[in-house]
């Protein structure tokens, strides 16, 4: 009997509403899923798709990015330039064989503790079914080639 | 009298352009020639491999490797080349990242294969013939190199010392750089540091457009066929899908000039690892649809009505830089195989 898949989920989370959301949670005490590593950003707008690419590339399973509300963000519209950014972002994740699941967009105000929690879980079951993703040796091995990830650079 | 120094071009899996760009320095050429040796090119000059094998290591000064690397072929000769170069250049934009035959990463071998000789209209192949690595005849045995299922950059196979973007590069770009090079080589003039992008400059093509520019919220895009574009204000604008903005410059914005969008031959910009990421981004921020009172589906129906005329992301975005993108190529069949 295999252990069970645990996917690795990046989360991007704003700094005003969902990582607020997050914290939430924690200071809640409500259980769930412990698969997603939430970083947090000033804005669900300051997601460069490469970031998201960048994690898929060096192991991550999925990624998620969370903002506030529309009509609620702390910069006024930066969460609308995420989504813009996120529908253009996952119709080109469907020309390079990323599943839908993988990649996901949600807002989560402060309050939504609860809220983010159930959806963390959810994702975590998704992309559990899905299988591991393994870019580097699943994609891009098998041409002879084998892609190191880059050691991060001493600043 | 000393040797002259030895220049080198090869090509993998390239048009041939980039030849092409290398005669087009025009007059030029004959200081090339007066200076250098060609020691191997097989576009203008009858050399074989086995003369570049029994060079010394490090013969030829300068080798110009313009082309991705598609198949055990491409592969063997720049292990060999590199072997063989104190200096070796990543020419053009298939060498540098790919380019136009790494778009075949979107897809699987499978898939390239059936399309040249599989199912094609103008193909006739009815017992479906497809080239193998090895066949044995009554002669003996032929072989053939081995198709690989992801286009490579030179730099993801052997060690390149410089990058030269461009598909095909400019005539003055090539020629300050081979000026620099001569002036390094001849002259003991230092040469760049190893891993510079060489003959382009540091600003977006953009800076080098002079069409007129203005806050953008674009809510349809064109391709080029769809509309006559004005000639004087900017093309993405007028809702065609231009790269300048994430491109690299040096070419002197030549297809803006000409009403065509900018491709994005040169490249990333400083400092960017992913160009049809950046690219991705621009766009998406020049969208004019979706307001923050708007209820979600109706924000994601607007938006998304504006992102389903953008054709083809992947492609656009990525037309010359799919191999040396964060992501490479596209997952077929559960894999990079397909």
């Amino acid at each position: 009997m295999s252990e069970q898949f645990e996917p690795v989920i990046v989360g991007f989370l704003c700094n005003w509403c969902s990582y607020r959301a997050a914290d939430l949670a924690g200071t809640a005490r409500i259980h769930y899923a412990p698969n997603m590593r939430p970083i947090r950003v000033m804005c669900s707008g300051r997601v460069d798709p490469q970031f998201v690419l960048k994690a898929l590339r060096d192991g991550a399973d999925g990624v998620l990015i969370a903002g506030c509300h529309p009509g609620e963000c702390h910069y006024v519209s930066g969460n609308i330039k995420a989504l813009r950014r996120f529908i253009l972002l996952k119709a080109m994740l469907r020309q390079l064989g990323i599943e839908e699941d993988r990649v996901q967009l949600l807002w989560a105000s402060a309050s939504e503790g609860i809220f983010l929690a159930e959806r963390v879980d959810k994702m975590t079951e998704q992309i559990r079914a899905l299988g591991p993703l393994n870019w580097n040796e699943s994609v891009l091995s098998g041409n002879g080639h084998h892609v190191a990830v880059p050691v991060p650079e001493e600043v | 009298m000393s040797e002259k120094p030895k220049l080198a071009m090869y090509w993998a899996a390239s048009c041939g352009g980039c030849e092409i760009s290398v005669l087009n320095i025009h007059e030029h050429i004959l200081t090339v020639d007066s200076i250098f040796d060609i020691a191997f090119f097989p576009c203008i000059a009858d050399f074989k491999v086995h003369h570049v094998e029994n060079y010394p290591d490090g013969y030829i000064d300068v080798c110009l490797w313009n082309g991705a690397i598609r198949n055990s072929e491409s592969e063997h000769m720049a292990h060999l080349l590199r072997q063989k170069s104190k200096v070796l250049v990543a020419y053009g934009s298939c060498a540098y990242e790919g380019c136009i035959p790494a778009l075949s990463n979107l897809t699987s071998k499978a898939a390239t294969f059936n399309t040249v000789y599989g199912e094609n209209h103008s193909l006739d192949n009815p017992n479906q013939v497809v080239p193998l690595t090895s066949v044995d005849v009554a002669e003996g045995t032929l072989t053939l190199p081995e198709f690989y299922h992801t286009v490579q950059s030179l730099d993801q196979v052997v060690d390149v010392d410089y990058y030269l973007p461009g598909c095909p590069p400019e005539p003055p770009q090539i020629w300050a750089v081979l000026q620099v090079v001569v002036a390094g080589l001849l002259e003991g003039a230092p040469l760049p540091p190893k891993g510079s992008i060489v003959g382009v400059t540091n600003t977006a093509v953009c800076e080098e457009c002079d069409r007129v520019k203005s806050e953008k919220a674009i809510e349809r895009f064109y391709r080029p066929y769809e509309i006559t574009p004005d000639p004087e204000v900017c093309l993405l604008d007028q809702g065609l899908v231009c790269m300048g903005l994430a491109t690299r410059g040096g070419c002197g914005a030549l297809c803006p000039q000409v009403n065509m969008g900018c491709r994005g031959c040169y490249g990333p910009m400083p400092g960017v690892e992913d160009q049809g990421a950046k690219m991705l981004s621009a766009i998406a921020s020049v969208i004019g649809a979706g307001e923050p009172g708007m209820e979600d589906a109706e924000l994601e129906e607007k938006i998304g009505a504006v992102v389903d005329t953008i054709v083809d992301p992947a492609g656009t975005f990525y037309r010359f830089s799919m191999a040396h993108s964060l992501l490479r190529r596209a997952k077929v069949n559960g894999n990079g195989k397909g």
